[in-house]
């Protein structure tokens, strides 16, 4: 219910009528609707009976619940800010305690209704439940509303200053917090599962950046750069370095790094070509297709790539030329540690972070020198740039191979982390996430991109997380199963809430007096 | 077109003093001619105007200036230095696209691409329909009009990105020059505002500073004065002749404005349907028949028996 407040109060307007009258009419319209949807959606489900047939169980209940929420929605547009929030926050209330109160048995629709009264049939769930939460939303109407108006957040210049140092340390100490708190055992899961994985996300969101944010490119096939990283140092590792010169195979990782990134700007150049002359819908279609063509190449070049089987037994990268196991010359063993294999995960997770910090300083630069003005300005006006003298060509090309060389650095960590790698891992539905990263964090900005990427992989990775829920929803509720439901509707209520992303300013990259954020609305998205 | 004389044909060859030089050029959009075999000569150090009904082809000439479009016929050349008619037709004939040797420079604007004539034959223009950069500040803009300077300074990014002290007095020394265009066209207090902010009057001015800042030999102004009041006019005024006078940029100008155009044009040529129907001072232009005619909607015949009468007289 909370989710569906940013679209409400963006619908709602200033002048508006709140009469009780009007307000009762939206809302029963509001419950109409949630009935007209709920008959055909939630009302029948398919089961088998005793005799393996399938039949129709009707669901009274759940239809009853579902009216019961459009209602509530429909007298929430009636609410000023903090009126939405008491009330959802009485409502929720309300139903965790019905819900309590019912304990364990039949239940409908994830709650239990036969302790309220075995008899209370589907209709008086509907009646008991309409008139409560119009009580509700009584209760909720008398909440004084705050007259100050909403303004920009300013943010102070301490935080401005200490903000990224902060963070910097708490990034730097997160491996050793993690250890501190979940103890060795249990700490694996936090920096691999949350640290490692956020942190190869942030690392393409921050390359996509370059191409989508900054030159205004979309480009819809970035996995295929990930791909290449990941198949360039698979290849180079496990083919190439063993039957050529074998003493550099604890430092195969450190070589392939490199060659990885430069192979992934080669093909993002390869790609550039072709596409220069695209804009918009045709642009992102095309580079949809490479990334297609990548994938199946992948499959289908199977002396080449060994095709769906993959490529596994990948060496993981060694502590500077230390490989990290058991034996005498193992990391452990030569700083006189213990061994365990938490090692690995911990330097695993400094490299992808010395990997992303790279990405994110070589923005940073990047934008405050020419070339970098040159791919705002190039999302700003392709036909002023040129008149302008600026190459647009080669500006396109530049900002093309240098996101694909990120995407390819984070590819070869992520072959090295995996130490298996097949075509499975770069569908399109990983462009699709890095690029909803790159959105919802508010194109261009570095900070904006980090928050979604911790959002976006961090959540889902925390669904696995919410075993509690199955204390409301019954034993077979899985909260991983709804991961791309959820994920949708962050996005459809984010885009209503923050049309622009999370931060939508963008900061000047030179000024003369003072630095003053540029407003998303005058922004543009590029052509592209 | 009855009554209409190929002038162009008596166009006398380029001279030293000439900057740019349009020899014959048509334009044609499938079955549309936009312009009809155009010569004309802008000198330098002169403003040369560029005026005519709507539709005349007035903007098509700049798109083909500035290499937008490619003409379909005729040819379009930059003079740099003492260079003359032979280095023209030396230049054509062979198949570089400028050359350049002891002082004497020839760009073909038709042959190159339209990044090159701002970066090389330093060919600047502003746009009918603004085109600034309107998520970046005012002085972003004039930062990244100089573009190839810069990119020359931070050692094509290589030298910016790892000795970032290396190329921070250029950076300087551009945010210098962009300081002098902010103070020349009143746009200081501004400088750290986003140039979608800005009012349609500033907005143009910005855009002139900007193509200012790619220190050009020839600027070309599509409708400079449009949407302008009268002491805005008035101060452009002032601002083009500064620049004509100060920095020894030529300017070629297309506006409606006859305030400005009568005002601080050396030299106005006149465009009808593609053709030119007169070219000359100012004066020359006020009371030119063929001109009255085209802006007024006379008859042919009236023209022709004016024209008489002009003849007899002089």
């Amino acid at each position: 219910m909370a989710t569906a407040k940013g679209g409400m109060e963006a619908a709602s307007d200033e002048a508006r009528d709140d009469s009780l009258r009007t307000v009762l009419i939206d809302a029963a319209k509001a419950a109409a609707l949630m009935l007209a949807l709920g008959v055909p959606i939630l009302l029948l489900r398919t089961d088998q009976d005793m005799s393996n047939r399938l039949v129709l169980l009707p669901r009274f209940g759940l239809l009853a619940y579902a009216v019961v929420i459009g209602w509530a929605l429909g007298l929430m547009r009636h609410l000023g800010a903090r009126g939405r929030i008491v009330f959802a926050g009485l409502v929720g209330l309300a139903g965790y305690a019905v819900k309590m109160a019912a304990g364990d048995g039949d239940t409908i629709g994830g709650f239990r209704v036969d302790l309220l009264a075995p008899a209370l049939s589907s209709f008086g769930i509907l009646v008991v439940g309409l008139l409560c939460v119009t009580a509700l939303y009584l209760a909720a109407r008398s909440v004084p509303e705050s007259t100050v108006e909403r303004t920009a957040l300013h943010v102070p210049e301490a935080v401005e200053i200490w903000g990224p140092r902060v963070g910097l340390l708490l990034l730097a100490a997160y491996p050793l917090l993690a250890l501190m708190f979940a103890g060795s055992a249990g700490s694996i899961k936090w920096i691999d599962n949350f640290g490692i994985q956020i942190m190869i996300y942030i690392m393409l969101g921050w390359g996509l950046n370059i191409v989508v944010g900054l030159a205004g490119l979309l480009d819809l096939g970035y996995v295929a750069f990930y791909a290449v990283g990941a198949y360039a140092y698979a290849l180079l590792a496990t083919s190439v370095i063993p039957n050529t010169i074998p003493e550099l195979g604890p430092w195969a990782f450190w070589i392939c790094l490199p060659i990885a990134g430069i192979l992934a700007a080669m093909w993002g150049v390869l790609l550039g070509f072709p596409v220069l002359r695209l804009r918009g819908d045709y642009l992102a279609i095309v580079t949809l297709a490479f990334g297609e063509i990548i994938r199946l190449v992948l499959i289908n070049w199977i002396d080449f790539t060994n095709g769906y089987a993959g490529i596994s037994g990948i060496p993981r990268p060694s502590f500077f030329g230390f490989p990290f196991n058991a034996s005498d010359e193992g990391f452990a063993a030569t700083f006189g540690l213990e061994f365990t294999p938490l090692h690995r995960t911990i330097f695993l997770f400094y490299v992808i972070l010395a990997l992303a910090l790279l990405t994110n300083w070589a923005t940073v630069r990047l934008r405050r020198l020419p070339i970098g003005r040159a791919w705002e300005a190039l999302r700003e006006d392709e036909i002023a740039c040129r008149s302008l003298g600026i190459n647009t060509t080669n500006t396109k090309l530049t900002a093309f191979a240098i996101g694909a060389m990120f995407g390819g650095f984070a590819g070869s960590f992520f072959a090295a982390r995996q130490g298996f790698i097949s075509p499975e891992s770069f569908t399109f539905m990983e462009s699709a996430v890095i690029l909803a990263i790159v959105v919802l964090g508010g194109m261009g900005s570095q900070v904006g991109v980090a928050i979604a990427a911790v959002a976006m992989i961090g959540g889902t990775e925390l669904l696995r997380e919410l075993d509690w829920l199955k204390t409301i929803f019954g034993n077979d509720f899985d909260p991983t199963q709804y991961r791309m439901l959820l994920f949708g509707l962050a996005m459809v209520v984010l885009m209503i809430w923050k049309p622009r992303g999370l931060i939508s300013t963008r900061a000047p990259t030179v000024y003369l007096k003072e630095r003053k954020a540029v407003s998303g609305d005058l922004v543009k998205e590029g052509h592209g | 077109m009855a009554g209409v004389r190929v002038r162009s044909d008596a166009m006398p060859v380029a001279q030293t003093g000439d900057l740019l030089v349009v020899d014959h050029v048509t334009m044609r959009f499938g079955g549309l001619v936009a312009i009809n075999d155009l010569s004309f000569r802008a000198r330098r150090g002169e403003i040369t105007a560029l005026i005519g009904p709507n539709g005349a082809g007035k903007t098509t000439v700049f798109n083909c200036l500035t290499g937008f479009y490619k003409p379909t016929e005729g040819r379009i050349a930059l003079l740099e230095g003492a260079a003359d008619a032979s280095d023209i037709d030396a230049a054509t004939r062979t198949v570089h696209r400028h050359a350049v040797s002891n002082g004497r420079g020839v760009y073909l604007l038709e042959r190159m691409p339209d990044f090159e004539i701002a970066a090389q034959a330093k060919v600047a223009r502003t746009f009918q329909n603004i085109r600034l950069f309107s998520g970046m500040t005012v002085l972003e803009n004039l930062v990244v009009a100089q573009h190839n300077k810069l990119m020359a300074a931070s050692g094509w990014t290589l030298k910016g990105l790892f000795l970032p002290s290396t190329y921070a007095p250029a950076e300087e020394e551009a945010i210098a020059t962009a300081k002098y265009w902010l103070d020349a066209t009143g746009l200081t207090e501004r400088a750290d505002d986003p140039a979608g902010d800005l009012p349609y009057g500033a907005q143009r001015r910005l855009e002139i500073a900007r193509a200012m800042c790619t220190e050009p030999r020839l600027l070309c102004l599509d409708e400079p004065a449009a949407g302008l009041n009268p002491r805005e006019s008035a101060e452009l005024n002032t601002l083009l002749r500064s620049i004509r006078d100060k920095h020894g940029t030529s300017i070629l100008l297309i506006e409606h404005d006859m305030s400005v155009v009568m005002e601080i044009s050396d030299h106005v040529v006149v465009l009808e349907y593609g053709t030119k129907i007169a070219d000359g001072t100012p004066e020359q232009i006020k009371t030119d028949p063929k001109v009255i005619a085209a802006y007024l909607g006379v008859e042919d015949d009236e023209v022709e028996e004016a024209e008489r009468e002009a003849e007899g007289r002089s």
